[in-house]
Order: structure tokens, then sequence, then C-alpha cells
């Protein structure tokens, strides 16, 4: 992941980011520093179906640390994907399940993508990371 | 130049501090002041069960409901009040008709549809194929978004037992050519269903012309409130075929092993109707009738038209079908995004689209798109709603 915020750093940019614009354009660049998926990892199995974009998870374990490898084919999917990972990396299993994404993005004021009504896959894909930190974290 | 806006208050609210932009009226139209009224003063003064009538607001309730079926008979240009069922909407009048034709289709005959329908148009037909061993079909659309009438023509056999196909297309806007569908189909008596959710305020509707077996709507898109719909049948066939849904409402008589039932429409209806509904699709009616509808149609397709042509200027937009004749849906792509993004973007300037797929799966496979953006227009937008799109489109375009 070539991330380079943490997690208080993006809290900061999105405080001084006032107008839409300016946090979608923001949004939309941090989509672009997630490593991409290689085409072969983009597989069915690793589809997180969304109602209309689409969204693919993938995770590798190193010692404590779970990393996840997500990709979208929409742009501001991939944006808050970003947040997801900025969220969650560098946390142990136990630190993920425990983590307030939703809490998070109502601070930052993008509940909304969260919506059931947007279909975008994004509710589906915090379920699966949780899921799959769960399974982990009840396993060390 | 005649202005219904001011009919319809929720055109005046805000959306993300912004004045609303509402381009979705493909998924349903705003509902005037007319009918918003009258679904209140419904509930206020005259609520009770109809048919019944065994007190005064039963009576009242129930002229007021099949008033409104004479608002539809005269509407459509159907020859009879009882050719008109009342239902939930286009989908569950479809389920309705694909359930009752079951002995109709036999094992082997073919139920043709098209690439373009909307999938309320095509999985009812689907289940009724599987539970009969009927085949589907479909006619193949050009790439301009247009059905291929030759394709049609080939499809359209002895062979086939239902012909089902939308009158204007939801995901496109393309207007289909029904006439001539219906007339090739009349030729080997295939029965003919007419997909009109799209048509209602955009074409003048007129069964008799049309001369289709079925024809099916919903309220909700024509001015009136949700969770009702019309199918439009012809009286002699919708008596000969059985009963959908049992209940009350729908029986003449019932005794513990079995019942004879009422005739249309009321042999369709079971259990206590959307009443309210009914009565807010009467206050439609009733708002549309003194309106100067094909005037109100051409100002739209002049606007639809000039929108076009503005955002057609629009670097990285591409327009995704050509049809011949477009109602008032213009369907695109900007180069390089996701249709949900161009949503979002357009969502956070006050401009309600609708973007992905459109329950149209098999039209954006055979267009190998994910799906559009889709800005549909009503007879309610104005300059003003059309800047803001193009405005809203261009700006979309800086992100990507």
């Amino acid at each position: 992941m070539a991330l380079t915020l943490d997690i208080q750093e993006l809290k900061a940019t999105f405080d001084f980011l006032d107008d839409w614009e300016e946090r979608y354009r923001f949004i939309i660049d941090l989509g672009k520093e997630i490593r991409p998926l290689e085409d072969s990892q983009k597989t069915e199995a690793n589809l997180i179906r969304g109602c209309q974009s689409q969204v693919w998870l993938t995770y590798t374990q190193q010692d404590e640390q779970l990393v996840f490898l997500l990709d979208s084919d929409a742009h501001i999917v991939r944006g808050l994907i970003a947040v997801v990972l900025i969220a969650i990396n560098g946390k142990t299993a136990d630190d993920i399940v425990a983590l307030d994404i939703e809490g998070l993005f109502a601070e930052l004021d993008l509940l909304a993508h969260l919506s059931l009504t947007r279909g975008n896959g994004l509710r589906a894909m915090i379920l699966k990371i949780k899921q799959v930190a769960a399974t982990l974290a009840s396993v060390s | 130049m005649h202005d219904i806006r001011p009919d319809f208050p929720i055109l005046s609210r805000s959306s993300r501090n912004r004045p609303l932009v509402y381009l979705d009226n493909g998924a349903t139209t705003q509902k005037p002041t007319a009918v918003v009224d009258a679904i209140a003063k419904y509930y206020r003064q005259h609520n009770a069960n109809v048919h019944r009538a065994a007190h005064e607001l039963a009576e009242e309730a129930t002229s007021m409901m099949e008033a409104a079926r004479d608002g539809t008979r005269r509407f459509i240009n159907a020859q009879a009040r009882e050719e008109i069922v009342f239902t939930r909407g286009t989908t569950e009048s479809i389920n309705l008709v694909a359930n009752v034709l079951a002995d109709r289709v036999q094992p082997g005959q073919d139920i043709v549809i098209s690439e373009l329908e909307h999938h309320s148009n095509i999985v009812p037909w689907q289940l009724l194929a599987q539970r009969r061993g009927a085949n589907i079909r479909a006619i193949a659309i050009t790439d301009a978004g247009d059905l291929d009438l030759a394709h049609a023509a080939e499809l359209i056999t002895d062979n086939t037992a239902i012909l089902a196909v939308s009158h204007i297309s939801n995901g496109l806007g393309s207007v289909n050519p029904v006439g001539t569908l219906i007339d090739m189909a009349k030729k080997v008596n295939a029965l003919t269903l007419i997909d009109g959710a799209q048509a209602v305020l955009h074409e003048r509707i007129d069964v008799a012309a049309l001369d289709c077996d079925f024809y099916v709507f919903s309220a909700h898109k024509m001015f009136g409130p949700t969770g009702i719909g019309i199918l439009y049948g012809k009286l002699d066939l919708l008596n000969a075929l059985p009963p959908w849904q049992g209940g009350g409402e729908m029986i003449e008589r019932v005794s513990i092993k079995t019942s004879t039932y009422q005739a249309a429409p009321f042999r369709f209806e079971a259990g206590t109707p959307n009443i309210a509904g009914a009565v807010g699709l009467g206050a439609a009616l009733e708002y549309l009738e003194p309106l100067p509808l094909a005037d109100l149609v051409t100002q739209e397709e002049s606007l639809v038209a000039e929108t076009l042509i503005e955002l057609e200027k629009i670097q990285g937009f591409r327009l995704i079908g050509r049809p011949k004749q477009r109602s008032s849906v213009i369907s695109f792509l900007l180069e390089g995004a996701h249709p949900n993004d161009v949503g979002t973007l357009l969502d956070q300037q006050g401009i309600a689209v609708r973007a992905g797929h459109h329950c149209n799966m098999p039209l954006m496979d055979r267009l190998e798109i994910p799906g559009t953006v889709r800005a549909s227009f009503s007879l309610y937008n104005n300059e003003a709603d059309a800047e803001a799109l193009i405005e809203g489109v261009a700006k979309a375009t800086t992100f990507l």
C-alpha cells in the first residue's frame, strides 16, 4: 500500500477541506494511491457484489498483521477504500474487529456512502473485512 | 409556454444546499399538490373499505376508487371500465399476466421479449417459461439502440405464444415501434403485452388503436402515488382467464371445497385494494385532463434535444444509444469514469439522476458497459434544470 497518510492526518485534511469539490477531489486522489489489484486477482471469488460498482477484496497475513488488498472499478469507491485502508493500516485482527468504521465515516461526513441505497458494495466490503478479521482474531 | 412546475411543491426544495434539479423521472415522477391533497383528504374524510357499502363512508370510498377506474379508461381509450385492473404497479401487472396465461403457453412454444426490456418484463416470463417448458426469445437491438425489426420478423412465428415488449426503453429512451410489432404478433395469433411504464406521460396511449391484448403501467410515473398500477386487458380475454391471487373481493360464491369467481376486474383484485392509491391516481388523471399534454411533450422533447446538443460538446461525454425516436431519457457515460462516480458528483451538486444498470442487465451486457448515467426528464423540467445538468456534467469531468 502506497498510502502515506495516517488516520490523524486524514481527519485533519478532511477538516481543512470544507467544500464538497475539494473533498471529493481529495477522495479521488486518495484512491489513486492504493495499489491496484492485478487482473488475475480480480476474480469472481474476490468480488464483493455491490449493486452497481464492483469491489474486489483479498488479503494476506504476515505475522500478527493483516494486509488487505482492495480495488474497485469506480474512482470514488476506490477513494473510500483508501479511507478504510488508512483506518485499518497496521492494526491487528482484534483491533479491526473492534474498529468503528461507521463512526469514522460519520466523522468524515461520508456516511451517505454507507447507506443501503448506495449499493456500491462499500458496506459489504466493511462487513467482509470484519468477518476476515473475526475469523483470525478467534483463531489467535 | 405552459408551466406546470409551480404545481409540484417538492421542486422548490433544495438538495445538498442547492436548488433541487430533479432528473430521475424515469424512476418516479414528483406529485402535484392536487394528488397529495386528494390522498390526505381521502384519509381525513372518506376512509372506509370498498365494495361492501353498508354505510355512507364505504359508498364514498368505493365511488372515489371507481372514478379512478373510469378516469384510467378514458386516459388510455379502453372500451370498458371492466378492462382496467388495479395492481401494485407495472411489475405486479406483468406477473399477474404471466401467471394467468400459464395454460395458454405450451411446452416448446416461444415467448418473445427484447434485449431492451426492464427486468420486470424479463423475469416473470422466465418463470413462466420454466414452469411450462417454453423458450424465451429476445429481439436484438441495433447498435443505435433500436429494436431490429428484421430480427423481430424472424422471431415472431407460428410458434410464438406471447410477445411482451416495452413501449419506451427505460435505459435508453428508445420509442419502440409497438404498433408494427403488435401487427406481427396478431398475424401469428400470439398474445401481446406492452410495458408502458415509461410511456404514459410521453406518448398518447390509445389501447384501442394499438389493439394489444394487455397494456401495463404504474401511477407513480405519471404524477400519481406509488403502490398502484394498472393492467389493461381486453375484456373477453380477461373474463376467460383464471384468477391469480385468491381472497376476498374476487369471489362470487365460496364453499369449503370450491368457489366461483367474479368477472373482471374484481376477479384479479383479491383483498383490500390500495384505495388511497387509486384515489391519488384519480387525482393525477384529473390533474392531467385539462393540461395541453401534446404541447408539454413537444416542449419537453425540444428541451431534451437542446440539452443533448450541449452535453455532446463536453469533452469525454459519450452518449449511449441513438434511437430513431428518443423519449425523455439521456443515457451517457463519461470517459474513464464509472457511472456511479458521475452520479455521486452530480448528486453533490443537487442534481438527481440515476446511475447503474437501470434493471437492464441484458441491455448493458449487449452494449458491453457496466451501466450508464441516466438523466430522465418530465413535463415540469425547464431550462434551468437543463443548464444545471450541462454545467454539472462539465464539472464532473474535471474530477476524472
